[in-house]
């Protein structure tokens, strides 16, 4: 019998994911023991054209990260999921969006202007040059992926069956997720009902974190480079925006361990549409304001509030974007 | 008991009795300058000096600590006896002349002029007699032992050690009490002590009765000036309390006792007047707030209930001003109620008691109850000048050669003129508020506040005494002011609703609630003080949030601040709105 076989992708992406896989270390062998690797554009050289050759549903697993960013991040999701039997959005991009989807916040237009015309680091010789989809060369005429005017996220592309979630997924979740996998291959036992959110917990980042937590009121919010923080007591209290409360556990609460407000990588906890409104909500609670005016001024002590609640699931949020600007 | 003969009376009396008290018992009188009945007996000024007899011997003794034994035969007015307490208070008067105490012990004992003159005479009215009762009841009775004798001789005088204040002392008084020359003054040193005054025209003693309508009328003990409470000694009210109630060891205790439903009746106070400086409470003479007034005019206050000035004279014109902090922009925009009406009753008395002129400084009179326009009118007949206006300030004026008096600056409205009243003695209404700690309160049973800080009813019109938390009730000035009738009607109100809870036995809720779902709260406390009606607790062990099903009235704040969804309205989830909205977009 053949190994089944296995793809890696990488779409919109930092290729943290892939370091965190490589972290596998020893483990990586079995993976490369239990399965025939097809696709892992990251590690290895792969041509496109043979993951096309293959008949449909030919590859057992495919672990699929990045954001769709371009038409190309589009047609390889579309391909591998044809390809695929068990598609996994893996990371908080391919899951929520993540960072690239912080792009949703401009449009294509003002990013372009920005990123080719107006930067400051830019070359002077570059300066004002676009790209263009398709050039004619002398050689012939050559093609770039369409740059989409929104991020999107693997599930609003493409039918996807399991989640693993985290900026990047913690090793130990991946290595996990993929023991369970080979057992289940293995030993023909049932598949999880599909969109289990797999390698995390069912409660939130707080679960985990052992800092103490009592009673909140918040007077000031302070960004983490403005306060000496007590290593003790919850972060929310001593006004760090942690996300905490509306993230998912599975990290086992890393970075509140480094006096880090929770950056809400693991994306919003079971029930939850929207992880950033729902943070708006529980903050919006517990600020210590008798009026109108002193919540405003309390407010207004965090620091980019749109990129800080919507960090990591801008793409998968009710918003999905910022509206358009009417050109009109 | 023994058996003595005093003067040739039999009389029994108990063993180690001292003559003295033996002698008063049978009605004899002993002259003595040093004795008091709550410090041991000290000897010292030796008036009561007495004869005893044994056999066919006799000496003298000192009645006050000379304790009786079985047999004995006492002489107090015999010969010898009269001729040596003539010597000593000859010897007393020669040296202090002018004492009203020694003077009138003098002439008790038939002494008008002393035979011989004093070297050391002291013609001071409130001269030393070293009796030494100041010494001995801070040491015996008080504990404190500041005061002492120093030198010997001619030149024994009491001092304190070192001759400087002593940081020993409290302060309490005791010393002056005793003095028989009033030698010993208390200076007030109550801003530096601290000590608790709670009534600006009297002081009171450490043990009091609050006010003469205080229920249950029973004395209370000040801790905080009681000397036993401060050294252990003194113990004078306990030794003089004959059913023996005082007991010192009594100690403020938390009661926990379970209710399902709470009345909350805690009142209201006063404005602070200094807060209003241009009035010259606590600053001029003769500038009362209405409580301390009402303080005098109580026929067992500091005057006996006769109205007047610090000085003792009687006012000849006493001004009354209304609305001090109450519908006033800066303080408190609502209007106090009762005000009008006291300041009504104190204007007739005023009348009724003293000749003085009265100056009632109002902006609206507002005499809305049953039988208060009538007793307004009844004002106005009684010759009450009625000024229409805000009073500017207070001021103190002298013309010399006459006593200093109060000039008021005030805008009569009615006749459009500015003016300036003189008077002896100013009352200010100041306005109800709500208590200082009723926030802490709000807090504890989870009720709402207006923003006059007053309780907030459920209903201004149809629910006045119940809250937004059921079972909890309010009643009297903590839900706003009112005076006496008002609040006797709310809170027999709001007595009738609980007895109505209470004789149902069982309450029907709504089942529209929140839930938290268990397994899945992670215990981030985010809704731990949201709940307005403090359904929402922390369970440490279990270190997850919990919602009392019973408190818990459905509002939906918990809902919308849990960060994780864990909370949902019964019937009325998250998914379920989804789908309703779903549902109406796909038709």
């Amino acid at each position: 019998m053949s190994k089944p076989k296995l793809a890696l992708y990488w779409a919109s992406s930092c290729g943290g994911c892939e370091i965190a896989v490589v972290d596998l270390e020893a483990k990586i062998l079995d993976v490369a023991g239990f399965f025939e690797i097809v696709l892992w554009p990251c590690v290895m050289d792969f041509k496109y054209k043979d993951i096309e050759a293959l008949p449909d549903g030919d590859i057992t697993l495919c672990l699929f990260n990045g954001a769709i960013r371009t038409s190309e991040n589009e047609h390889l999701a579309k391909m591998l999921r044809a390809k695929s039997k068990v598609m996994v959005a893996f990371g908080s991009c391919a899951g929520d969006g993540a960072i690239p989807s912080l792009a949703n916040f401009y449009d294509k237009d003002s990013i372009y202007e920005y990123v080719f015309k107006t930067c400051p680091s830019l070359e002077e010789s570059s300066r004002g040059v676009y790209p263009e989809t398709k050039t004619t060369m002398p050689e012939g005429e050559i093609e770039i992926p369409v740059f989409w005017e929104t991020v999107k996220t693997l599930d609003q592309v493409i039918d996807v069956d399991y989640y693993i979630p985290g900026c990047p997924p913690q090793t130990f979740q991946i290595a996990a997720a993929v023991e369970a996998v080979i057992d289940i291959l293995q030993n023909g036992k049932p598949l999880p009902p599909k969109g289990t959110v797999l390698g995390a917990g069912d409660k939130t980042c707080c679960d985990d974190c052992t800092r103490v937590k009592s009673e909140k009121k918040i007077k000031k919010f302070y960004r983490p480079q403005d306060i000496i923080t007590d290593p003790e007591q919850c972060l929310l209290e001593q006004g760090i925006v942690c996300m905490g409360p509306a993230t998912r556990n599975g990290c086992e609460a890393l970075c509140m361990k480094a006096n880090m407000g929770c950056r809400g990588c693991y994306g919003p906890p079971e029930g939850v549409l929207d992880q950033g409104a729902k943070m708006v909500s529980a903050l919006s609670s517990v600020i210590d304001a008798q009026n109108p005016e002193d919540a405003k001024k309390i407010i207004d002590t965090i620091a980019d509030p749109l990129g800080t609640f919507y960090r990591f699931s801008m793409a998968s949020s009710i918003l999905r974007r910022v509206q358009k600007k009417n050109n009109k | 008991m023994i058996k003595l003969t005093i003067d040739g009376k039999q009389l029994e009396v108990f063993e180690d009795t001292s003559i003295l008290k033996a002698a008063e018992k049978a009605g004899i009188w002993i002259p003595t300058m040093c004795h008091c009945d709550y410090i041991e007996p000290y000897g010292v000024c030796r008036l009561c000096s007495v004869e005893v007899v044994k056999g066919k011997r006799s000496r003298i003794v000192t009645a006050c600590n000379y304790p009786v034994r079985e047999g004995l035969t006492v002489r107090t007015n015999s010969e010898r006896v009269k001729w040596i307490r003539k010597i000593i208070m000859e010897l007393m008067l020669s040296r202090w002349p002018n004492v009203p105490a020694v003077k009138e012990m003098a002439e008790q004992l038939g002494i008008s002029k002393p035979r011989f003159e004093s070297k050391e005479k002291d013609e001071a009215e409130d001269a030393c007699i070293l009796c030494g009762m100041c010494v001995n009841v801070c040491n015996d009775l008080v504990g404190k032992g500041v005061l002492g004798f120093s030198k010997m001789g001619i030149e024994r005088e009491v001092v304190l050690p070192y001759n400087e204040r002593s940081e020993e002392c409290i302060a309490c008084g005791a010393c002056a009490y005793v003095c028989p020359t009033k030698h010993i003054k208390v200076k007030s040193l109550e801003y530096e002590r601290g000590a608790i005054q709670d009534w600006s025209l009297a002081s009171k003693t450490a043990i009091y009765v609050p006010t003469m309508q205080a229920v249950p009328r029973v004395p209370t003990i000040d801790e905080a000036s009681c000397i036993n409470k401060q050294t252990g000694g003194c113990k004078a009210c306990q030794t003089y309390c004959e059913p023996g109630a005082i007991n010192y060891d009594m100690k403020d205790e938390e009661i926990e006792v379970e209710v399902g439903q709470i009345l909350i009746t805690t009142g209201y106070q006063l404005m602070d007047l200094t807060k209003m400086p241009q009035f010259g409470y606590g600053r001029l003479d003769n500038v009362y707030s209405s409580l301390d007034f009402e303080h005098m005019l109580n026929s067992t206050g500091p005057t006996n209930g006769t109205i007047q000035c610090k000085d003792g004279s009687v006012p000849r014109a006493v001004g009354i001003i209304h609305c001090i902090g109450s519908r006033d922009e800066n303080y408190h925009k609502y209007c106090s109620r009762v005000c009008c009406m006291y300041a009504l009753k104190f204007a007739h008395l005023i009348k009724d008691r003293t000749t003085a002129e009265v100056y009632q400084f109002y902006i609206d009179m507002r005499a809305f109850g049953k039988g208060y326009e009538e007793f307004y009118k009844r004002l106005l007949d009684e010759g009450v000048n009625m000024i229409r206006g805000k009073v500017g300030e207070v001021t103190e004026c002298r013309v010399d050669g006459e006593k200093p008096f109060l000039k008021v600056a005030c805008e009569d409205t009615l006749i459009g003129k500015f003016r300036e009243i003189p008077l002896d003695m100013v009352i200010l209404c100041p306005a109800i508020e709500s208590n200082a700690d009723s926030s802490d309160l709000k807090k504890i049973f989870s009720i709402s506040q207006s923003p006059d800080k007053f309780f907030l009813e459920r209903h201004p019109k149809l629910d006045p005494m119940s809250t937004m938390t059921d079972g909890i009730f309010i009643a009297g000035c903590a839900q706003g002011p009112k005076d006496i009738p008002d609040s006797v009607a709310q809170a027999s109100g709001a007595a009738a609703k609980i007895l109505s809870l209470i004789s149902v036995g069982e309450v029907a809720v709504d089942p529209i609630k929140a839930e938290i779902v268990e397994e899945r709260c992670s215990g981030c406390r985010i809704c731990n003080n949201l709940c307005p009606y403090g359904a929402i607790s922390y369970i440490d062990e279990k270190k997850i949030s919990f919602i009392n099903d019973m408190l818990c009235k459905g509002c939906g704040t918990c809902v919308a601040a849990c960060p994780s969804s864990v909370i949902t309205g019964k019937g009325f989830t998250d998914a379920q709105i989804m789908a309703e909205i779903e549902g109406l977009l796909a038709i």
